[in-house]
Parts: structure tokens; C-alpha cells; sequence
């Protein structure tokens, strides 16, 4: 497929493992490196990149996978709303599975609630259009990336007067949290790799705080193997140079100033929370975003009264010091005996793009080769 | 969910509502392109664009050039490689005739 394959050289990829094994041992010293992308995660597990970085360099596997730091009061609201008598609740797949306090989406749909997987909430809203009887409520998830068809797709049904549509809003927002990270005292990190589709929309400037207060650099990245090693490659560069700069690598889909329309959508839907819960992180101030008042009719939040509910992930569950990179995957005590993607406890083995997931379908060769 | 995919748009369906049709390997859906839009860049002139989808929705137009930038940096990296390469075996050579 074009723009996909000629990403996947073998070729390029040796002359970069090349070039980052150089690097490395010219830095001389041990290099972490934070993907803040879920996206950036499943891709570097897909290909085996870890394996093929010399062991000096260490990825650390950010926050950046929406379904995982879903806190398990709001996949409850959902249940809430879905099992509402009269309700056809719409998600993306990758919500399914997710734990609640009592069971999964799945789960309530196996017990009979009208819960359907859409590909695009523009499938939730033409399935409102042809239920005009039912309340339609479509599972708002994801950061910038997915933040703006939710948006226009509210504006649609506002452009149309489709009263029976709402949405569930659980859009959150990168920055604040990768803020936090770089706050938080126990974590050493020398560099990050940047969210190439967050990016897409909201350009690079929101970064730059990142280079010019924090001095750490940050290359933002496509999601084929060939983007993920020539950012990996970057980065090094900087440091090796003593540099910390917002850089782009994946220019042929990130513009510098970001999506303009995409923007102008997110800005006249949505307002920022006070403070957004994310699992295994804890609260964090201006991390999501809600409907403004003027499009209250489409909110799911106020259609239906759910309380906004805190439950503590289970005790023995150890999400939070994977997403923070305190520890790897496998040294979860519950990884892979008690919590597997089949029977998953916390979020991280949920989705595809959640760390412990990727280490337990690819781990195997990621393992063997830290080992080698 | 995040990840999106190129395709390329190969029709117009509804120039009000901005819908289009798009080709991803084969596979055709209806997708929205108000995204990709704006004055120097009408509905029209979008038929043949090459875009990356999320969700439903055209969020990028993907930059043949940029996509050419990137690759090229990696063919020079290579070609340096390769006479860096050159230079060492020469050098082994070269020391090791009398």
C-alpha cells in the first residue's frame, strides 16, 4: 500500500539501526525514551524495534492509549447509560473489553443491553436518524485525534435537529498529562517520541514548553517501522549535540500549525474540565474536555444524570507504575497469571495498544533479546 | 482507533455536506472531508487526494513531497554508509599491501 510499505524497508531500517547504534555509543551512557503514543507502542511491538535498539536505549511506554486510561467509574457510567431501557449505546471496538467495577461493555451486551460497535460516530448518528423512537448514545473516546469527528459529527446532528443523538464525552487531551510526567519526581527521561495524529491536529507549538523549560527533545513520529527508528535516530542527535527541540518526522502528514478546521470544531463543541481521571495517573487539571452548554441537548452527561463516580482500580494492579515507566510489564506481579488479554484486570492488557497487551502477544522476542 | 489509514479519495458524493467516496486498498467507504478543505484547497480539487482516515473522517492530506523528503534522508544516510564503508576496507588494504 503506498505510503505504508516504502515505511517498512529492510534495508533503510539496518542503515538506521546502524546509525542509532553509532549515536549511542557516542552518548555513552544509558538513553530513556518515552513514546507517549499507545499508536507508537503497538507499532514498536508489531516490528520488534526494541529488539533491534542497542541496549543502552530504553522505550519507555507513555500514557497515550485512550481505552487504557479510562478510569473504571466512567466504563460504569457507560453500563449506566447502555442498560437505560429504550437506549441503543454505540462505542468503538476497542472499548468492549475494557473492565468496569462489575463487568464490561461486552459483557452487558451479552446480558441483553443494545450495544453496538461503530467504526466512526458518523455510523452512530445515521443509526439515531433511523431510530428516531430510541436514545442513541454514541462512547466519546480518544485524545486530539478523534476529538474533532465527534465534534463535527455534534454539529451535524445540531445542523439536522436530531434530538434523540448524544454523546458520552470522554475526550481527553495529551499536553497536561505529558506535563505531569516530566513534574513527576521519580521519572528520568531523556527524550520523547511525539503523538504523529494528536500532532496532526493540534500542530507543534503546544510542545515547545517541553524543549524550552523542561530541555528535553521531542521528535514526533509516524507509525511505521522506518518512522519510528529515524525519530529514535533524531533524538539522539539532539541530545548528542546538546540540543532540545521540537522536531517533525513525519512532516508528510503533520503540518507545523496543525489542522485549522479540525481546530475551529474542537474549539466551538467542547470546553475544558476542571480536572479528568485517568487510570493509574490519578486526577489531572485541564486533561479533558466536555460540551459547551450550548449543545447540552447533545450531552449524554446531562440527558441521563450519571454520577460522576471515582472507584480505585484493584489493589494489586500495578497500570499506573507501567504507564509512568516505573516498571516494565512483565514485572506486574498479575502479568500473565491473573490478568491476560482474555481475562484482563487492568487497562494496560485490554487494548492493542496498551503496553502489557503488546508484551504479551509480541513479549517473547522483546525479552529474549533484552537478555541477549 | 488512533493509527488511521492512507486512502485516496475518488469521488465526490455531497459537495454540501462534504462527503466522499474513498479507495483504501480496494475496499470503498463513504468518508467526511471538511478537514482537507478550506479556500485554497475547494471540494472539487479533492478527487485524486491522497488522505489519512480516522475514524470516518479525512484528517490529513498526505505531502507526496514531504513523504520523498523523509525517504531521501534515509538513501543519503545509506549512501554515506556505504562509502564509509568503502573508505575502511580501503584503508584495511592499503595497510595491508607492503
Amino acid at each position: 500500500m503506498k505510503y505504508v510499505d516504502e515505511f517498512r524497508d529492510r534495508d533503510k531500517a539496518a542503515i538506521l539501526v546502524r546509525e542509532i547504534g553509532a549515536l549511542a555509543a557516542c552518548i555513552g551512557r544509558q538513553i530513556h525514551i518515552m513514546e507517549v503514543c499507545g499508536g507508537h507502542t503497538h507499532s514498536i511491538f508489531r516490528y520488534g524495534v526494541e529488539g533491534m535498539l542497542p541496549s543502552r536505549i530504553e522505550l519507555v511506554h507513555g500514557p497515550g492509549c485512550p481505552v487504557c486510561v479510562l478510569p473504571i467509574g466512567r466504563v460504569d457510567a457507560c453500563l449506566g447509560i447502555a442498560e437505560q431501557p429504550g437506549v441503543i449505546f454505540t462505542t468503538f471496538g476497542d472499548a468492549m473489553r475494557v473492565p468496569g467495577s462489575r463487568k464490561s461493555l461486552m459483557q452487558a451486551k451479552a446480558e441483553g443491553a443494545d450495544i453496538r460497535m461503530v467504526y466512526s460516530p458518523l455510523d452512530a448518528l445515521a443509526i439515531a436518524r433511523a431510530n428516531p423512537e430510541r436514545e442513541v448514545v454514541f462512547f466519546g473516546l480518544g485524545f486530539e485525534t478523534t476529538m474533532p469527528s465527534t465534534a463535527l459529527t455534534i454539529l451535524q446532528a445540531d445542523r439536522e435537529d436530531i434530538a434523540n443523538f448524544s454523546v458520552f464525552c470522554n475526550h481527553i487531551t495529551i499536553v497536561p498529562t505529558i506535563r505531569a510526567i516530566l513534574e513527576s519526581p521519580d521519572l528520568e527521561l531523556d527524550g520523547f517520541l511525539g503523538p504523529g495524529h494528536v500532532s496532526m491536529v493540534i500542530g507543534t507549538a503546544p510542545y515547545e514548553f517541553i524543549a524550552r523549560f523542561h530541555r528535553k527533545p521531542m521528535v514526533i513520529a509516524g507509525f511505521e517501522p522506518l518512522d519510528i527508528l529515524q525519530s529514535i535516530w533524531m533524538v539522539l542527535k539532539q541530545i548528542k549535540d546538546g540540543r532540545a527541540e521540537i522536531e517533525n518526522q513525519y512532516a508528510r502528514v503533520v503540518p507545523e500549525a496543525g489542522n485549522a478546521a479540525a481546530l475551529r470544531a474542537v474549539a466551538q463543541v467542547y470546553e475544558l474540565r476542571e480536572f479528568f481521571e485517568w487510570r493509574g495517573l490519578g486526577s489531572i487539571e485541564h486533561s479533558g474536555v466536555q460540551l459547551r452548554a450550548e449543545y447540552a441537548r447533545f450531552d449524554a452527561e446531562r440527558k441521563f444524570a450519571i454520577p460522576n463516580i471515582s472507584i480505585a482500580d484493584p489493589a494489586a494492579c500495578q497500570c499506573g507504575e507501567v504507564l509512568k515507566g516505573l516498571i516494565k510489564p512483565w514485572q506486574c506481579r498479575l502479568f500473565g497469571s491473573a490478568c491476560t488479554p482474555e481475562t484482563p484486570l487492568g487497562a494496560l492488557m485490554v487494548s492493542s495498544e496498551g503496553a502489557c497487551a503488546a508484551y504479551h502477544q509480541y513479549g517473547g522476542k522483546v525479552q529474549r533479546a533484552e537478555t541477549a | 482507533m488512533c493509527l488511521g489509514i492512507p486512502g485516496r479519495i475518488v469521488r465526490i458524493d455531497d459537495a454540501a455536506n462534504m462527503l466522499a467516496t474513498v479507495d483504501v486498498g480496494g475496499v470503498r467507504r463513504q468518508i467526511n472531508i471538511v478537514c482537507i478543505v478550506d479556500e485554497t484547497h475547494p471540494v472539487e480539487s479533492c478527487v485524486g487526494d491522497w488522505v489519512l482516515i480516522h475514524v470516518g473522517f479525512a484528517m490529513s492530506r498526505i505531502d507526496e513531497a514531504e513523504a520523498a523528503e523523509t525517504l531521501r534522508i534515509l538513501q543519503e544516510l545509506g549512501e554515506a554508509q556505504a562509502e564509509m564503508e568503502a573508505m575502511r576496507l580501503g584503508a584495511t588494504s592499503a595497510k595491508a599491501s607492503p
